[in-house]
């Protein structure tokens, strides 16, 4: 699958009560969550997405609580994919789950620049920066997850091995 | 191979005799945790499955204790969905209010989690078990669901980062400090997917109370999971309370670290961690001159016996400064009733704080002490991200019982020597 879209940088530590605070979570609704993405950054963050935008961001993204809200919220809001140095480990088990791709790739954050255009090809991990011209290889899933990815998330996985 | 104590539950967990670091494991589950605010996207899920029951309905914890007692109709609406869930599936730990408080307080409390298992929960600070030689860590609600269904989970089997102690803690000291020194020298990733390990001489001196706050926070350097070699101090805590037989593993001698660390506990002075990082620490002696609007004192980190001990002791006698509001929440039925027995309630009562039903309240900016902008308060909670006890303009500063108390008599961030 080929994704495609402007880059949003974000900096380190990008924290779950940042990616949708507490004060929306007495909704479920990805609808909902998503018109909240990133308000604590900017309260127009999701006005100014457009689907299939992707966030390019440092150290740490997701770090904090367990909300799966808040890759839902993401997903929600039109983000198609997250590519950061690294994830904090709950919500790098989350996005996958639920099917927000993310990869880790540490050298892009600070080679592109925000609004460039990247093209992710998430079966091999190649990330092409359209607007710079250069690619970069960002680590593929272990086989267990990209089984989990391939059934469609985790519900998909366990309904299809019982 | 020689195996850490992590590797040794996740291995008896999934029927291997050895896991390596980096493994993905299918593993057994002791006990699934939800909450009011995770679980009820857990049931949705739970209900395209099609499953008619729950693996074991004496093997899931369901905990009122987020938005709890109600704060509004939305988050009303959300107990109602746990609580039908729990009533349908007869799940036999649901925690209603008024008889439960915060999960990472009461599971232990319950004896619901014991030395050895394998316990998984929608909430981040599952990891708080690893204080009794159990393996813990949070997951998200799909994964809640699924090991509703089925009783297992998956999980990658984590490289450990050993910290030893060493020493003794000083006056006014606590755990608290403790995590909140090792966060702030080790950083907020320092022990990124790995499992953090305590161990040394200096373990006797912390108390159970203390390992619980140590191990909840582990989260905050990014870690999987805290754990806590089982010794006097742990049996001693699960003697009346255990209500399954469980298995005490330890690590192996030549067991792999990934990466030692040495902690000092002589060295520790109580610590101050500034916004909005819980790595942003200080000594309390380098904090300088800050009012306070707010004090919080409670929360899975810091709202349990010990903590309304020291917070008595401070307070008794003593009245909170004028410009302060002090809101003291005991994390559970059982401290609350302790503390009222005790006579801390009433110290409370007298220093002119209020005291709260046991619930997260502010903690995660829920209700019960919501800041405003400009607003900064000093919480013995775990995390002072922008916008965590309320608007994005309001300041969280991060420390122990004894110093938050100290400076709600005070009005400004104080060592509980200068009140003392
Ligand atoms: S007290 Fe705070 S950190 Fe603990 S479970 Fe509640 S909201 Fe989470």
């Amino acid at each position: 699958m080929i994704l495609e879209g402007r880059v949003w940088k974000c900096g380190d530590n990008i924290d779950t009560d940042v990616i949708i605070p507490a004060r929306y979570l007495n909704s479920t609704s990805p609808e909902e969550l998503g018109k909240y993405c990133m308000a604590d950054m900017d309260p127009d963050f999701a006005k100014k997405i457009v689907k299939g935008d992707i966030i390019v961001a440092g150290r740490n993204f997701g770090c904090g609580s367990s909300r799966e809200h808040a890759p839902t919220a993401i997903k929600a809001a039109g983000i198609s994919c997250v590519i950061a140095i690294s994830f904090a480990r709950i919500f790098y088990r989350n996005a996958i789950n639920i099917g927000l791709p993310i990869l880790e790739c540490p050298q892009l954050i600070s080679e592109t620049y925000q609004h460039n255009i990247l093209s992710v090809n998430l079966a091999n991990g190649l990330i092409m920066d359209k607007s710079s011209n250069r690619e970069y290889q960002a680590k593929s899933f272990p086989p267990f997850i990209q089984e989990i990815i391939k059934a469609g998330g985790l519900l998909n996985y366990v309904r299809r091995v019982e | 191979m020689a195996m850490t104590l992590t590797q040794k539950i996740l291995a008896h967990h999934c029927g291997m005799e050895n896991v390596e670091p980096g493994q993905l494991i299918m593993a057994d589950v002791d006990l699934v945790l939800g909450n009011d605010i995770t679980t009820p996207v857990a049931i949705k899920e739970f209900n395209t499955l099609g499953y008619e029951r729950v693996f074991d309905n004496s093997r899931i914890a369901l905990v009122s204790d987020h938005f709890t007692p109600n704060k509004d109709i939305k988050s009303a609406e959300l107990s109602k969905q746990m609580k039908e869930f729990a009533l349908e599936q007869d799940i036999e730990h649901y925690f209603e209010v008024g008889r439960g408080g915060i999960e990472h307080v009461i599971l232990p409390e319950k004896g619901l989690v014991l030395p050895g298992e394998l316990v998984i929960g929608a909430d981040s600070h599952t990891c708080t078990y690893g204080a009794l030689g159990a393996f813990s860590t949070g997951i998200g609600s799909t994964d809640m669901a699924a090991a509703m269904a089925t009783g297992k989970c998956w999980l990658k089997v984590p490289e450990a980062m050993g910290i030893e102690l060493r020493g003794k803690m000083g006056d006014w000291v606590s755990g608290k400090d403790v995590i909140l020194y090792i966060i702030g020298k080790i950083g907020v990733d320092g022990a990124l997917y790995r499992s953090m390990e305590f161990y040394g001489e200096g373990i006797k001196e912390i108390s159970m109370d203390g390992r619980f706050t140590i191990a909840n926070m582990a989260i905050e350097a990014g870690a999987k999971n805290g754990i806590f070699p089982v010794d006097e101090t742990t049996l001693d805590y699960i003697k009346d309370r255990a209500q399954r037989n469980y298995n005490i593993f330890t690590s192996d001698k030549d067991a792999c670290y990934c990466e030692n660390v040495i902690i000092d506990l002589d060295a520790i002075r109580p610590q101050v961690a500034f916004p909005h990082l819980p790595s942003n620490t200080r000594d309390i002696d380098d904090v300088g001159e800050i009012r306070i609007d707010q004090v919080v004192i409670g929360s899975c980190t810091n709202g349990r016996i010990e903590d309304m001990q020291i917070a008595s002791k401070i307070l008794k006698n003593r009245k909170v400064h004028k410009d302060v509001r002090l809101i003291i929440i005991p994390g559970s039925q059982e401290v609350y009733l302790e503390s009222v027995k005790a006579g801390y309630i009433e110290d409370f009562i007298n220093a002119g704080a209020c005291v709260s039903t046991p619930t997260c309240g502010p903690c995660l900016g829920g209700h019960m002490g919501i800041l405003a902008s400009g607003e900064r308060a000093v919480a013995t909670t775990n995390r002072n991200f922008v916008g965590r006890m309320g608007h994005s303009r309001s300041e969280v500063f991060l420390a122990g019982t004894a110093v938050a108390a100290a400076s709600a008599i005070t009005g400004k961030i104080s060592s509980p020597e200068e009140v003392i």
